[in-house]
């Protein structure tokens, strides 16, 4: 136990660091990272703890980015405030969308939340929405600069901001998962009917773990919209929502840490692709995913316990 | 020796450029290179556009093997986004920031280009010939770092609007669009140019996904609305369908297809050249699959290249002709930059071409710019499709 | 709204709706076999249909060439199970899920780069000219829907009666139990995968002509694909073949007549799965009780 918190503060202490050994562009990449493990975690939380399969968290990401975006652009509200707004709106959407979902399970589970992956750009496009939406041009919204004087550059400054959120929302997640209602979701999962049957009402629970992660990848999306400055229907595709999935499972599913190494993937793996071959920068993408679901079936976090626990039995 | 050599360069650069005769660079420029960054969609539903990325990069080993501009090699730096702004984002800024290029060149798609427009005029490097048809690039007074280059969608369609007003003025218009930038852009050029008489002319208009296996529900739906003029706002694919099915389903409306879709090998042959006949169309270079350029000695050069320098690419393809011409034009921009390689100085160049022409035009389109027109190409002719090959006919047509 | 107007629409939503029949029903084969969605299915398809465009570029005659790439398929989806797949047997449903959207951008990729993005004819082997005079379906469409019934008729036959059909059933259903009565549960495995890549391969000749080949054919008409089968019973065959007929419809009635293009997939989609809230194992569909 000791050991972990020791990890965890020098974890925090390297990220508080890195952005001043890096450049502002590097910076920025870092941002995304931190962007992706919170809607990973989010996406964790229900597919991984709770088991409900979703291919349409990318509608959530979106929810979130463009509530932050029209709140700043079209109310003028500040850039702080609009993240747990943002969040806010997203549980809503997201406990909503779980009530009739709890009917469904597996491959019509994955069906409907397809469905919302793909309808939400098209409704972003809407026309009777673009009054606030911007339809098809999308918001163009400006970068925070850094309060009271603190000599820092824009990039650095949404860093640290970004930075916070996460720790928040991981801390926040961590007490959630290794809690009682952790342990339900993990029962809801496992054992359907014993779990009903201990007394955990699984109706509630999982609308509820709906709910929540749709917050987590609401907050992502803010978070998301701020760092790059603008959101428009194409951002948010249904290929963002696939690789969502892909980040999860590469990284690890119900694991914490998994969603950072996850958001390591998503975020750097298609660049290596790119920089291995312009013809077939998927093709590439694609081997990596195969070839990390082959080497390491319970994802990066999986792979890593597995060598710790060896190490500790030798 | 090599001091005569250099002092001679001297002397002709201080001749051609008696105001540029002092070198001068901005980062991504040097005496040997000069760095061009570029985003494309190179994976991903939109990656038929990377092509031109592709004929870009072709192009300008080509010029390296030539001896490279005013004696600098061109170092062509081109990333994937996949069509995907927060991608672009990234990737524009890993090229400003990390690898140091001297502007951007053909970022190609109208979201991607919005997501970077602000932060290149920031940053005050230039986002230069942009690869999408929208207005707004044309816009030197808030976006001084930010030029277009193809005519714009808007421009086209009044172009077709005036047409209809014309030749027929009792026209009952049905539209067929793609659901986004693109396609709203060609419908409110449409509507503008008919001005007052959009709201009773257009009786149907119909709008359709990237992500539709087919538009034959929409062309039924635009049948059945009795309108005499088809406006096909449609990318290739969705063309081919919709030319194919208007046939097939007897509706004869007099045809107007949008010059994004007018190539005859990859749309109007897969659609079939007879079902093609009559459809009337823009264009402002040359289709490598018309029959018409067969003996075209700029055409003929064209292939020339492609099959050196892009051997993998396709003849039939009219993105290669699109990239090539393009970055012909930036050659030319860069040989008038001289030693001057500043960002302003490029920008003050592409600003400064008067009537400039390469031979993949069609004939009488130049390319034309001023401190405050960042449109080069501005005008198209019309031509229409005979089942053979197209037909240019009346005259060049100014957008302004 | 004209009646006309009413029976037009249907009838290119049967056209469509044929489309995705095709492509559902090879989806409804690989669950048969492996309980999977294969979300690389429709990209499978049209791997192999470049395929069949290369034979017959080549100047291979239609139909050779038609037989000569189901063939191919069958080969390609069976060495697909075998190398790829069965390595990840023991990984979550969730990795299998990965490795399918690997498989996914893998072949699409790969056919951009080898053929190019630039749409391409495909040829139809039906007459040109429309049948019975009847113009808003063309011979090619109806041809489809044939082909795609005599496909449904040939797989019903050959999992009711033949041995080699019973035994796929089987060792899908029950593996352990099939394992008893000595059947290869492995190489049925690969043969589903094998079946369905080769019913992909038909559904692909059969889209081609109608919307045109390119790397991205198949990846819009997936999720219509996926709405169908689910809609008519994943696991059964001719349930999905109707549930395409039922989703092109929908689609285009919701489309020309009550909410505009704009929303139609989305609206059409809240309707399937309103359907399935009520009808969870789709319209044709068998339930299954499971212990627990």
């Amino acid at each position: 136990m000791r050991g972990r918190i020791l990890f965890l503060g020098v974890l925090i202490v390297v990220a508080c660091a890195l952005p001043f050994l890096v450049s502002s562009y590097r910076t920025f990449q870092l941002t995304l990272v931190l962007v992706y493990a919170i809607a990973l975690l989010g996406l964790n939380i229900l597919t991984g703890y709770n088991g409900q399969i979703s291919l349409g968290h990318g509608a959530f990401y979106a929810l979130g980015a463009y509530c932050a975006a029209i709140l700043i652009d079209k109310a003028g509200a500040p850039y702080w405030a609009v993240v747990p707004a943002a969040g806010g709106v997203c549980l809503v959407a997201g406990f909503l969308f779980g009530l009739p979902a709890l009917r469904l399970e597996g491959l019509y589970l994955a069906l409907a939340t397809f469905a919302l992956g793909v309808a939400m750009p098209q409704l972003l496009k809407y026309h009777h929405l673009e009054k606030w939406t911007g339809g098809v041009q999308g918001i163009v919204i400006a970068k925070p600069e850094a309060p009271f004087g603190i000599p820092l550059e824009a990039d650095r400054w949404l860093y640290f901001f970004t930075l916070a959120v996460t720790l928040i929302m991981f801390v926040l997640g961590w007490n959630l998962l290794r809690g009682r209602i952790g342990r339900a979701l993990v029962a809801i999962r496992d054992q359907h009917t014993a779990s009903e049957a201990m007394g955990i009402h699984n109706a509630l629970y999982k609308s509820l773990a709906f709910g929540v992660s749709a917050m987590f990848t609401g907050v992502a999306g803010a978070l998301g919209a701020l760092a790059v400055q603008f959101v428009a229907p194409d951002s948010f595709g249904v290929f963002l929502s696939i690789v969502f999935l892909v980040g999860i499972v590469v990284g690890g599913l119900a694991s914490i840490s998994g969603a950072l190494y996850g958001a390591l993937f998503i975020q750097f793996i298609p660049n290596i692709a790119d920089e291995i071959s312009k013809a077939a920068p998927w093709a590439i993408f694609g081997v990596f995913m195969i070839g990390f679901v082959y080497l390491m079936p319970t994802g990066v976090a999986g792979a890593i316990r597995l060598l710790l626990t060896r190490r500790r039995a030798q | 020796m090599k001091t005569k050599l250099v002092c001679i360069g001297a002397m002709l650069a201080a001749f051609a450029f008696p105001a540029a005769a002092q070198k001068k660079y901005d980062p991504g420029a040097s005496d040997t290179e000069i760095k061009i960054g570029n985003t494309n969609p190179y994976s991903g539903p939109a990656s038929a556009y990377g092509t031109i990325g592709k004929t870009i990069d072709a192009y300008f080993r080509m010029v390296n093997d030539q001896g490279g501009i005013n004696g600098r090699k061109l170092t062509f730096i081109s990333y994937d986004d996949g069509y995907s702004p927060p991608r672009t984002v990234e990737m524009a800024r890993k090229l400003v920031e990390q690898d140091q290029v001297l502007f951007l060149f053909q970022t190609l798609g109208t979201p991607s280009n919005t997501a970077i427009h602000k932060y290149m005029n920031l940053r005050k490097v230039p986002q230069l010939h942009v690869a999408t048809g929208a207005t707004k690039w044309n816009d030197p007074k808030n976006f001084p770092w930010t030029m277009g280059w193809q005519p714009n969608y808007q421009t086209e369609a009044q172009i077709y609007a005036r047409h209809i007003l014309k030749t027929r003025p009792d026209a009952k218009i049905a539209v067929l669009y793609q659901n986004d930038d693109y396609g709203k852009d060609y419908l409110k050029g449409l509507k503008d140019g008919l001005g007052d008489k959009a709201r009773s002319m257009i009786v149907a208009e119909a709008s359709y996904e990237v992500s539709d296996p087919t538009v034959d529900s929409q062309i039924v739906q635009l049948q059945s609305s009795g309108a005499n003029v088809f406006f096909n706002i449609t990318t290739p694919k969705f063309a081919a369908q919709a030319i194919r099915k208007a046939y097939d389903i007897g509706w004869k409306p007099v045809h107007y297809l949008n010059n994004v879709s007018i190539s005859v090998g990859s749309v109007l042959t897969p659609a079939g050249l007879d079902k093609s006949a009559g459809v009337i169309s823009t264009a402002y270079y040359k289709d490598p699959t018309d029959a018409h350029w067969a003996n075209d000695p700029a055409m003929k050069q064209w292939q020339a290249f492609m099959k050196k320098y892009y051997p993998e690419g396709s003849l039939i393809n009219a993105f290669s002709v699109y990239g090539y011409t393009v970055a012909a034009t930036l050659h030319e921009v860069l040989r008038m930059c001289g030693d001057n390689l500043t960002r302003e100085n490029v920008m003050r160049q592409a600003a400064s071409m008067k009537g400039w022409r390469v031979d993949t035009l069609l004939p009488g389109i130049t390319i034309t710019t001023s401190q405050d027109d960042f449109a080069p190409i501005q005008s198209v002719q019309l031509q229409r499709f005979n089942g053979k090959q197209w037909e240019l006919f009346g005259e060049v047509i100014s957008g302004n | 709204m004209t009646l006309d107007a009413v029976i037009l629409q249907v009838l290119a939503g049967l056209a469509t709706g044929g489309i995705y029949a095709s492509l559902a029903l090879a989806l409804v084969m690989i669950y048969h076999a492996t309980h999977l969605v294969n979300f690389a299915q429709g990209e499978m398809a049209m791997f192999t249909t470049y395929i069949a465009w290369s034979l017959i570029n080549a100047g291979m005659p239609y139909w050779p060439a038609f037989l000569l790439t189901v063939g191919i398929a069958f080969i390609l989806g069976m060495f697909i199970e075998r190398i790829v797949i069965r390595p990840v047997e023991n990984a979550p449903v969730l990795g299998v899920v990965v490795v399918f959207i690997g498989l996914l951008v893998i072949l699409n990729s790969v056919a951009g780069w080898i053929y190019t993005y630039t749409i391409k004819s495909f040829p139809s082997p039906f007459p040109r000219q429309p049948i019975l005079g009847i113009h808003y379906i063309s011979a090619h469409e109806l041809g489809a829907i044939g082909v795609t019934l005599a496909v449904l008729a040939l797989l019903y036959g050959f999992f009711r009666f033949t041995p080699l059909g019973l035994a796929m059933r089987a060792a899908a259903q029950n593996p352990e139990s099939s394992r008893l009565v000595g059947i290869r549960v492995g190489w049925m495995l690969a043969l589903g995968w094998g079946l369905a890549a080769a019913v992909g391969a038909v559904a692909g000749m059969m889209v081609a002509p109608v919307v045109y080949l390119d790397p991205n054919m198949m990846s819009g008409i997936l999720l219509y694909a996926f709405a169908a089968a689910l809609l008519g019973g994943i696991d059964s065959p001719g349930g999905a073949v109707l549930g395409g007929f039922a989703v092109g419809v929908l689609e285009n009635l919701l489309g020309a007549f009550v909410i505009g293009n704009e929303l139609k997939l989305a609206v059409a989609l809240v309707l399937i799965v309103g359907v399935l809230l009520v009808k969870p194992s789709g319209l044709f569909g068998r339930v299954y009780v499971t212990r627990v």
